[in-house]
């Protein structure tokens, strides 16, 4: 379960923010033309492909631009090249080639017809030049990405080719992976954030949409039938009926609750709208659509503004609703 | 074709939305501003399209909720494109000249605040030999400014001017993050941010939403005395590779107002988020040195991603309305260093050969 | 001004496997392109603009894929589109595709919707934990198995009709070389032996999660004259509706912007008894039970007797009303491309290019698509005969 209790200062802004990560290293398939270049990467050798019109491309694109054909051949260019332009990255940002300032360029390597996108790792600016001479750092552990080229780095005005000196032999590359690490802000509406904010007191705050005067819980931010914000605030009971439920039986990634468990729609009393919740202190076979259900909190010192501080909701022993008065909320 | 004309345009920006990345906040006024522009209800719209980006928000689906601002039970016809809205409303276009429906909606949003922006658009560059770098959007644009630099296309004051007009003229733009009259000489003064880019020269990071409104003949005449009738609405793509295309020209953009017709017009609204852009795009559609450029001041001055190409036609459109344009050009553009460019023509008359 | 009539004239996919691990994302995309194109007798040059369709970028990592793939689609200088309307989006984007030649603003659009579910993890991308919300439906399972249990407590359902539909369905993809389960030997009752998920659903009535790809060549009357072929799926009619995910009293069962593009739908095309005038249909059914809710919903059956025709053999492929004959998305599931392969499908129907799977005589067809909470519908009818409007 994720917990956002360490955010002290979104009580004192408009709406809560919380820090969200949307992380996931994707694993990538990459077909014959890739494969081949980023073998040959890991071997400390650099491949262009060879277009139609005669052309050596790097990287080697899959399709020609022109026939629209599969390219086939590859052949080995320079691991040195010439900057074509460049430009300076005084703040670089997470998971680029280097930390510290460097150049973005486009490297024309030796043999090759079309430059390279890449990084240029120099002092300073000043130490840029379109036209200077470069050769390729290779990383120290080689993984068969783009980034076995670590960076470039200035290679004297007479410098030639260094590469392609090793044979191709090693376990063929067929797939790389691409980790995606990104951090948000994340901040809830205004109408959430009242929300959000009454259950950090154990209240449920719902609102009334001054069009169609239905009870929203979350309110709403618009009113998705009227299309105007929810608005008058209505304190709503811990209480209500569940509508409609499943039973999960299902491990997930990042899933804390176990299984079996049932997740259900509960439909406050006074709501107009049921929200998706948690059923415990019931065998989930005895679960049914219409029965009673309350709230169970997390002790008190537990509570943010989050709708994990109702722990769960267990059967409050009543008789079960008439199917007729919920039906419509199905 | 049929005729179809720009009868509403409202738009909200701001440096920092405090608010949900759904956008809702800024949604419902602005389609509350549209209504009472045309003098419609939801009902007189037959057909609804959005632009947003899943990563922009940092979640899937995160068009789903927009919809809410709309108020769609009963359903409505509707369609999302993961594009600037501007290519929205292509699509709303395309609907209305198929017959189906007389008139649309379009809106577009997005909260770029709520992450690094420069880094999440790496994610849109070839996933393998690109992306895994991350070469973020100042860095591909500083190697376009200096390519044009270095190739003696353009000079750092040609940029500086263009940034100096563009922040002078925003000064009457109330929804402009950066604005003030400003002189060339004070664009030179700053520092180097991105060597060879000042930061006026990229566009600043900004939230915001705005829609459109779009109706076919009677219709349109219905809403607004002069609207702005669509004379010609094209767009082209290139290859994202850098080394696949020419980065100091423009040819989708050359081909798009090639064919869309770019005669006679007289004030052109250019979706330029880097200076040195809108020199390349002036170029590419061979605007005559009496056309007025971005009067509203443009991407250098708000840039909200997913509306700042639909903003670009509105605020032609409403040159049109006012009378100070007869004929007036918008340009979208989307993807890594203008990769995919678009250009809307709008007239106060419809042509006579429709 | 009149909507100029247009046709299906080249269908591809791609081979549909859980992972697809000897192609990249392009690669993966122009198996299914070739395809088409190669069926509509066409190459990359006669092709006037493209649109790509689907679903989240989070799936693949890469933030609106479309604009990478532009060169290998042939796309560089030409317009293109991209499409995302969760689930629905394959439907929808035929649509988009349909709409460009339908308004005579282009004689042959290709289009292409597709997911490689194998670059990550579907179940991950759609649950990413929001701040001060507790997940607790676990993924798209979770999310529709309360609304099945609605609906069998509003139907009266017997419990083995989801049991039924999946193995219909698996039954089907045997006939289908690109399907992604051969899963041989499936019967009701091992479904119903299957592993209870999401109670009231089983293992075997869940769609699986599949690498994959489909394209259309969809031309104009004029174009599909030019071309060579003989047998085009022509359009008869194309609906969407939206309506929100979440609403005080919104039926989740039976949800009205369903029932309003169906309505639409057959209006447009001229059918006043669908059951009657449709040979076949290519329906979104991720999940069993959404057979008999999505024939009730799309006006085949009066309300809660769907499950009748399910029951009775009928949406079997010697069926009165045949559904899902290619094995649909319980056999084949790349998200973003599912719609369209409904939609593709279809058409193959009426062009009498099925092959084992093909109904015969299938002259009228629907392909449907759905996304999101069950809010978002894309549906179109194609037929063997130029439309009469």
């Amino acid at each position: 379960m994720f917990h956002f209790c360490a955010m002290a200062p979104s009580t004192e802004q408009r709406v809560l923010h919380a820090p969200m990560k949307v992380e996931f290293d994707y694993t990538r398939s990459l077909g014959p033309v890739l494969s081949a270049f980023m073998s040959a990467l890991k071997q400390h050798s650099v491949l262009g492909g060879v277009l139609a019109d005669g052309r050596v491309v790097v990287p080697p694109p899959e399709y020609d631009p022109v026939t629209h054909a599969a390219v086939t051949e590859l052949v080995p260019v320079s691991d040195v090249g010439t900057v074509l332009s460049w430009s300076w990255v005084a703040d670089p940002v997470s998971q680029q080639p280097l930390e510290v300032p460097f150049a973005f360029a486009q490297v024309l390597l030796d043999g090759a017809d079309a430059p390279l996108l890449h990084a240029v790792s120099v002092p300073s600016a000043s130490d840029m030049a379109t036209g200077m001479r470069v050769r390729v750092k290779w990383a120290e552990e080689p993984t068969g990405t783009i980034r076995d080229i670590a960076f470039f780095e200035a290679a004297g005005d007479d410098a030639s080719d260094g590469s392609a000196s090793m044979e191709f032999g090693a376990p063929e590359v067929t797939g790389i992976v691409s980790p995606v690490h990104l951090a948000y802000d994340y901040a809830a509406s205004p109408e959430e954030t009242k929300f959000f904010r009454g259950l950090a007191e154990g209240k449920l705050f719902g609102q009334r949409c001054p069009v169609c005067e239905k009870v929203y819980i979350p309110p709403r931010g618009a009113c998705p039938v009227d299309g105007v914000p929810t608005a008058e605030e209505i304190e709503l009971p811990d209480r209500g009926t569940l509508t409609t439920f499943c039973v999960v039986n299902v491990p997930f990634q990042g899933q804390t609750i176990p299984i079996p468990y049932v997740s259900a729609y509960v439909l406050l009393d006074g709501a107009d709208i049921a929200f998706l919740h948690l059923i415990l202190d019931i065998d989930a076979a005895d679960v049914r659509m219409g029965m009673r259900v309350e709230a169970v909190w997390k002790p008190r010192d537990e509570w943010t503004t989050s709708l994990d501080n109702i722990k769960y909701f267990r059967p409050t022993g009543e008789p079960d609703a008439d199917y007729d008065t919920y039906k419509h909320h199905l | 074709m049929r005729d179809v004309a720009v009868v509403g345009f409202a738009q909200r920006q701001m440096k920092e939305l405090d608010g949900s990345p759904t956008c809702l906040e800024i949604l419902v006024p602005i389609l509350a501003d549209l209504y009472e522009q045309t003098g419609w209800t939801k009902s007189d719209i037959g057909f609804w399209c959005s632009g947003s980006s899943d990563y922009l928000a940092g979640r899937s689906f995160s068009f789903v909720s927009a919809v809410d601002a709309i108020g769609t039970l009963p359903p409505v016809m509707e369609s999302h494109v993961e594009m600037d809205a501007a290519w929205a409303m292509y699509e709303a276009w395309i609907k209305i000249q198929t017959g189906e429906v007389d008139s649309a909606l379009v809106y577009g949003f997005g909260k770029s605040s709520a992450g690094i922006l420069r880094r999440i658009l790496a994610l849109q560059l070839d996933p393998y030999t690109a992306q895994p770098l991350w070469p973020d959007t100042v860095s591909l644009a500083g190697i376009q400014a200096r390519e044009g630099l270095e190739k003696g296309l353009w000079d750092e004051a040609a940029m500086a001017s263009v940034v100096a007009r563009s922040m002078s003229d925003a000064a009457s733009n109330e929804w402009a993050i950066r604005r003030g009259a400003t002189s060339v000489d004070q664009v030179l003064a700053q520092p180097l941010y991105a060597d060879p880019l000042r930061r006026w020269d990229c566009a600043p990071v900004s939230d915001g939403a705005a829609g459109i409104v779009i109706a076919a003949g009677d219709k349109a005449l219905q809403a607004r005395q002069r609207p702005a009738w669509i004379s010609g609405f094209e767009h082209r793509i290139e290859p994202i590779a850098l080394n696949a295309r020419s980065l100091v020209t423009s040819t989708s953009t050359a081909a798009a107002g090639a064919a869309a017709g770019v005669d006679g017009v007289d004030l052109a609204e250019l979706h330029a988020p880097f200076s040195h852009q809108e020199l390349i795009l002036r170029s590419a559609l061979g605007l005559a040195d009496d056309v007025r450029i971005n009067p509203s001041g443009g991407a250098l001055t708000a840039n909200p991603m997913f509306s700042a190409g639909l903003n670009r036609i509105g605020e032609a459109a409403k040159a049109i309305w006012a009378g100070e344009s007869d004929k007036a050009l918008a340009h979208a553009t989307s993807g890594p260093v203008l990769q995919q460019n678009m250009v809307v023509t709008m007239a106060a008359s419809i042509k006579e050969d429709s | 001004m009149a909507k100029i009539p247009a046709a299906v004239i080249g269908v591809g996919q791609t081979h549909h496997r859980a992972k697809r691990e000897d192609v990249s994302i392009a690669g993966l995309l122009r198996e299914a392109v070739d395809r088409a194109l190669l069926d509509a007798g066409l190459t990359f040059d006669d092709i006037d603009a493209v649109v790509v369709g689907k679903a989240p970028d989070l799936f693949e990592g890469v933030m609106m894929p479309e604009l990478y793939l532009a060169d290998a689609l042939g796309a560089a200088g030409k317009p293109l589109l991209r499409v995302h309307t969760a689930g629905s989006v394959g439907g929808s984007t035929a649509i988009v595709a349909a709409s460009l030649v339908q308004s005579g603003v282009h004689e042959r659009v290709l289009t292409v919707a597709f997911e490689k579910q194998s670059e990550s993890n579907a179940m991950w991308a759609l649950s990413i934990p929001v701040p001060f919300i507790m997940p607790v439906h676990a993924g798209a399972g979770g999310y529709f198995a309360p609304h099945v249990r609605s609906y069998i407590r509003r139907s009266g359902a017997p419990g083995h009709i989801g049991a039924m539909v999946a193995a219909k369905d698996r039954q089907n993809a045997l006939k289908n070389p690109y399907a992604h389960l051969h899963n041989e030997g499936t019967t009701v009752e091992s479904v119903l032996a299957s592993t209870m998920l999401w109670d009231p659903i089983r293992y075997d009535e869940t769609c699986p999660s599949s690498d994959g790809a489909c394209a259309l060549v969809i031309a104009s009357e004029a174009a599909v004259a030019a071309s060579g072929v003989t047998n085009p799926a022509w359009i008869h009619g194309t609906q969407m509706r939206s309506e929100p995910t979440t609403a005080a009293e919104r039926d989740q069962v039976n949800p009205q912007a369903g029932r309003d593009a169906s309505a639409a739908l057959w209006k447009q095309a001229g059918i006043t008894n669908p059951i009657e005038e449709i040979d076949c249909a290519e329906i979104y059914v991720p999940f069993s039970w959404f057979e008999p809710m999505w024939i009730e919903n799309l006006g085949f059956s009066g309300l809660g007797d769907g499950w009748k025709l399910t029951e009775a053999g009928e949406t079997e492929i010697s069926g009165k009303l045949p559904i899902n004959m290619s094995g649909g998305v319980l056999s084949s599931n790349p998200i973003g491309a599912s719609g369209m392969l409904r939609f593709a499908e279809a058409s193959l129907q009426v062009m009498g290019e099925a092959g084992e799977h093909q109904v015969d005589g299938a002259r009228k067809a629907l392909g449907h698509a759905y996304g999101g909470g069950s809010q978002f519908f894309a549906m179109w009818v194609v037929g063997a005969d130029k439309p009469a409007n």
